[in-house]
This record gives structure tokens, sequence and C-alpha cells, in this order.
């Protein structure tokens, strides 16, 4: 099997399409799934009250807005390194929902903040650097509608991605390199994690199905960017050939 | 389950407001970007 031949825009696009509604299906099937633990076996935290429940959304968006941003820097680096058109648009179609997923982070953050802390934002590290996050999805989303040249955008914000995919490794350290009101990692890769078996299996049952949602998302939307560049090429082709 | 009642399960122990306000926000804002997504789709078909 050729793999490179689903380097084309033109040969992945069908393959786009077909796979979406999968990825999507069992988004809204683990998300069901996540949202039965969450509220109804799951049990109370002894210190945060039924307050604690807004982790299994906050966690995993805000899981998510980092690996998103990760994986926009690696599309990014291939994208750099082959020349690949493909891999830009990859980039470039991962961006709003990693954008949104921030914006959701920060927004349950500030709900749990507000009854746990007493204070709806407060600038701490951890915090501050996630807001910088937004700012720079925000950031690389303008940086490509700003420049009119698709392939010259694509490679500036390809650039862009990977310089301030720096933001991430800040964001996840910053409880660990300074004093931060947010709390440390509860789950880790090195450690057991702090937290009862069903509430850590509900966290990760929600994020594999923003995971899901991510991927099916993105590919819907890499579509509607093929679809939209393609357009614009068939349209000059025609153009140049009635000269 | 242990909530008892509806009643129960809506107030979430006094949180109500916060927890309601998290999860609603965030199904909200993956459907609108489907929604969004959805529409652009349908404004790309057949040009390619």
């Amino acid at each position: 099997m050729n793999w490179y031949k689903f380097s084309s825009p033109k040969t992945f696009y069908p393959v786009a399409g077909s796979l979406a509604p999968y990825f999507l299906g069992v988004a809204g099937a683990l998300l069901i799934l996540g949202l039965y633990i969450a509220f109804f076996l799951a049990p109370t935290d002894f210190q945060q009250g039924e307050a604690y429940r807004i982790i299994f959304v906050h966690v995993p968006a805000a899981w998510m807005s980092m690996f998103v941003y990760l994986i926009m820097a690696g599309w990014s680096v291939v994208g750099l390194s082959l020349n690949s058109k493909l891999s830009y648009m990859m980039a470039q179609a991962l961006a709003p929902t990693g954008a949104i997923f921030t914006f959701l982070a920060l927004v349950t953050g500030s709900l749990w903040g507000k009854p746990m802390w007493g204070a709806w934002w407060v600038w701490d590290a951890r915090l501050t650097s996630e807001l910088i996050l937004l700012f720079l999805y925000v950031g690389y989303m303008a940086l490509h509608s700003a420049l009119d040249d698709v392939r010259r955008a694509d490679r500036a914000t390809a650039v862009f991605a990977l310089v301030s995919a720096v933001n991430v490794p800040i964001i996840y350290f910053s409880v660990k390199w300074w004093n931060t009101l947010h709390q440390g990692a509860s789950v880790s890769l090195t450690q057991a994690p702090a937290m009862a078996k069903i509430m850590l299996m509900g966290m990760l049952i929600m994020s594999i199905s923003f995971w899901m949602y991510t991927i099916g998302v993105a590919l819907l939307r890499l579509q509607c960017i093929i679809a939209e560049r393609e357009r614009e090429i068939i349209w000059m082709n025609e153009a140049q050939r009635s000269e | 389950m242990h909530w008892g009642s509806l009643d129960n399960f809506l107030a979430m122990g006094g949180y109500g407001f916060y927890v309601w306000i998290s999860f609603g926000l965030t199904l909200a804002c993956l459907l609108f970007e489907l929604y969004g997504l959805q529409k652009r789709h349908v404004n790309s078909q057949g040009d390619i």
C-alpha cells in the first residue's frame, strides 16, 4: 500500500469524510458513558463536595488544549520538512478546536475557582500561561488569515506554532516550577494517581471522548479547508486558461 | 445513585450553578462548533 498517496489533499478528502462520522460517533457514546460516571458513579469528594465534578470537563479540556497545540506543532514540523500541503492543512484544521478547549479549560476552571478559592481568577503561573495559550491559538488563526498567499501563510503559521509550542511545557510544569494556587498534577505518568479509581476512570473516558471529538471535527474542517482551497486553484486554472 | 431526588441532583450540594454552567457551556461549545462546521461544509460542497 502506498501511504504517500494519502498525503495528497485530493485523495485524502473522501477518506476524511468517511472516517469523521465514526470518530464523532465514538466520541458521543463515550461522552454519555463519561457523564454517567461523572454524575452517578463517582462519589462526593470529602473536601470539595459536589463542585469537584467540574473536573470531569475541566481536566480533559485542559489536557486537550495542550495536546492539540503539540500536535499542531508536530504537523508544522512535517509540513516544513516535507513541504506537504496536507500537513499544514491538518495543523490549520486543529486550531479552532484547540482554542475552544483552551477557552473551556479557562472558564470551567474559573467556575471551580470561585466556590473553592473564592476568586474567579488569580494571576498564578498555571492560569496565566493557559491564558497565553488561548492568545497563541487566536494569534495562529489570525496570522493565517492575515496572509493572502496561502502557501506563505502555511509556512509562517508553522514556524509560529513551532516556536510558541514552548508555552505548552511551561503550562504543564508551571505547578512544579512556581508556587501556584492551582494544585499540582493529580494524574501523572510517573506516580500513582492521587484520586479514587472511579473518578480517574470518568476523567479518562471523558478525555478519550474529547480526543475522538477532536479528530472527527478536525477531519471535517480539513475537508472544508481542502474544498475551499482547491476551489481557488481550479478557479485560478480556469482564469489562466481563458487569458 | 446517591442523589435521592431530582432536586438534590440539580442542587449539586449547593454548587449547582457552577457545575451546570461548566457542563452546559462545554456541551454548547462543542455542539456549536459542529453546527458551524456543518454549515461551512455545505457551503464548500459542490466546488471540488
